[in-house]
């Protein structure tokens, strides 16, 4: 097993060995049902497709991933436990990115576990499943890009809450910025191509397309750049801040 | 063979580490002893690779630590202060994964973890998680997986802080079974443990050098060195007595028992066949005479402070 692999082991399995991970999970499918059923409409739609219940997705990560990646580096600083990480013989690119694969990967078992829902849907209509698929993938990437910047902000503060309510409020930028909220509020003088570079930037512009079943490896690339630029900038951080 | 050469560690403006040279040879137990705050610790992470140096060099056999951070750091184990470790795990979860960290694969994971389990006599708290162990489990914990690999260089900070003296004893006789090939850097505010385990050691403070040799050159330059102890059981003038004797430079009482005294010797000669001879002409009533081999704590003192312009901790 090479490094990463042993690092990724050693991560995931300690969100197991603590109560981290089966919270999140059965909070993460608490909520899935009552957005989905509840707010969703998800009946009375009278439709056979999950569109209401990828549609939350962004709301729910918003709060959700930032809870798993504000432990990722500010418990390793608060511990001491990072002098030793990086006094073992493994390069840093292993480590930032097999803490982000446990993390990632974590998410990536609480969406696979809302395939009920998906059964269920299959057993009401007869839906697109392709779409199913693509928009599964879809929210899980989006997951990721949600973890890289909370990777960064837990490697800025030795404070897992700071780094908390730090990535909540940069991933929450990031997911308005290509709503009609924010675009609609831009002055009319400025020019196009800036309101479309702030708008392609935005979680919602990707995420949407591919929630609606049009699979653009695009929206895919976006979210695989976006994921290793925020995991490159951990790394910077990490390198920078680990004196003090 | 450690060589560290003009190294300087800044932060901000701050000379945390300031042109420090040192090379250490295998075989070498190097005690790194100075005031808090004087460099030690940075030091140490800098030489572990954690901490990369803002001038000078460390090379590890020949590695250097800032461009061949791999090859180095595969030389070397590393207790850091305070013997941080995962607490969600247990003793053998983590030791097993160091051991995978470490390149061991397969059955050779098990032995050298159980290797490391009795060495440093972790088998009651194999399966415990390490958030429940007492400080000085967590301690051995810690130098469980910095020996594990058997490294050539062992770098341990303040490895005997807050244990009791028993685990110290243990801890220090462990150091000593390792000492043989081996480079051991060893930082510590306890005098007692240097010369107990150390064959040389290094003062520092504000971040250089102040003092360099074996415990007992660094003990010959206190001014305790070659001094006299005597205790009476009745008062008698010794001062009188001894004011003939040509190497004696002077004589001190202690200020809580007036009847026990201390001869300093001058420039640190033996006084001690002269002393008794008078002793024995005058019948001082002795009940204790015993010759000092000088202090390192004196000497500790005398040089940190010296750089420190006086001030006191």
């Amino acid at each position: 097993m090479s490094n990463l692999g042993i690092i990724f082991k050693r991560e995931l399995y300690s969100y197991f060995a603590t109560p981290l991970a089966y919270v999140f999970i059965i909070i993460f499918l608490i909520s899935n049902g009552i957005f989905t059923f509840d707010l969703g409409g998800f009946f009375l739609r009278g439709q056979a497709d999950l569109l209401p219940f990828f549609g939350f997705h962004p709301w729910l990560y918003l709060f959700m991933v930032p809870a798993i990646a504000m432990t990722l580096w500010a418990d390793e600083r608060k511990t001491g436990t990072i002098e030793l990480l990086l006094t073992l013989p493994i390069r840093l690119v292993d480590v930032v990115l097999g803490k982000f694969l446990a993390a990632w990967a974590l998410t990536g078992i609480a969406l696979t576990l809302t395939f009920p829902i998906w059964v269920t849907v299959n057993y009401l209509g007869d839906p697109d499943n392709g779409v199913i698929v693509a928009a599964y993938l879809g929210s899980w990437f989006m997951a990721g890009g949600f973890l890289a910047i909370g990777s960064c902000m837990s490697a800025c503060t030795k404070n897992s809450v700071i780094a908390f309510i730090l990535t909540v409020a940069i991933c929450f930028l990031f997911v308005i910025m290509g709503s009609p909220i924010l675009l609609n509020a831009f002055p009319s003088w400025m020019p196009q191509w800036l309101v479309d570079a702030f708008s392609a930037m935005g979680f919602l512009t990707h995420f949407d397309s591919i929630a609606k079943g049009v699979l653009d490896i695009r929206d895919f690339l976006f979210f695989s750049v976006f994921i290793g630029g925020w995991l490159l900038a951990s790394a910077i951080v990490i390198e920078m801040k680990k004196a003090n | 063979m450690i060589e560290i050469s003009h190294l300087t560690k800044k932060f901000d403006q701050f000379f945390a580490v300031d042109d420090l040279s040192l090379s250490i040879r295998e075989g070498e137990v190097l005690g790194f002893l100075g005031p808090n705050g004087a460099g030690k610790s940075t030091t140490m992470k800098v030489i572990t690779g954690f901490l990369s140096p803002s001038s000078g060099r460390v090379t590890i056999d020949g590695h250097d630590i800032s461009t061949a951070a791999l090859e180095a750091k595969r030389l070397i184990g590393y207790l850091p202060e305070g013997a941080p470790s995962y607490g969600d795990m247990t003793t053998l979860e983590f030791l097993r994964f160091i051991a995978q960290v470490r390149g061991f694969r397969g059955v050779e994971i098990e032995q050298k973890v159980d290797q490391v389990i009795n060495e440093v006599a972790l088998q009651t708290v194999r399966d415990q998680s390490i958030e429940t162990l007492s400080k000085g489990f967590k301690r051995r914990v810690g130098l469980a997986q910095a020996i594990m690999h058997d490294p050539k260089v062992l770098i341990l900070d303040e490895p005997t802080d807050g244990l009791d003296p028993n685990q110290k004893h243990h801890v220090r006789a462990l150091i000593k079974s390792l000492a043989t090939d081996k480079i051991i850097i060893i930082s510590t505010h306890i005098l007692e443990e240097v010369t107990a385990v150390c064959s040389r050691a290094v003062i520092i403070a504000d971040g250089k050098i102040v003092a360099d040799g074996t415990p007992s050159e660094l003990e010959s330059q206190s001014r305790f060195h070659q001094a006299i102890r005597v205790t009476l059981t009745d008062s008698h003038d010794l001062v009188a007595d001894l004011a003939t004797l040509p190497g004696v430079a002077s004589v001190e009482v202690e200020e809580d028992n007036k009847l026990a005294y201390t001869i300093f010797a001058k420039g640190g000669a033996s006084i001690f066949s002269q002393v008794s001879e008078i002793a024995q002409q005058n019948h001082w009533p002795i009940s204790e005479f015993h010759v000092e081999r000088g202090q390192l704590e004196d000497v500790f003192r005398s040089v940190t402070q010296l750089s420190e312009g006086q001030t006191d901790e």
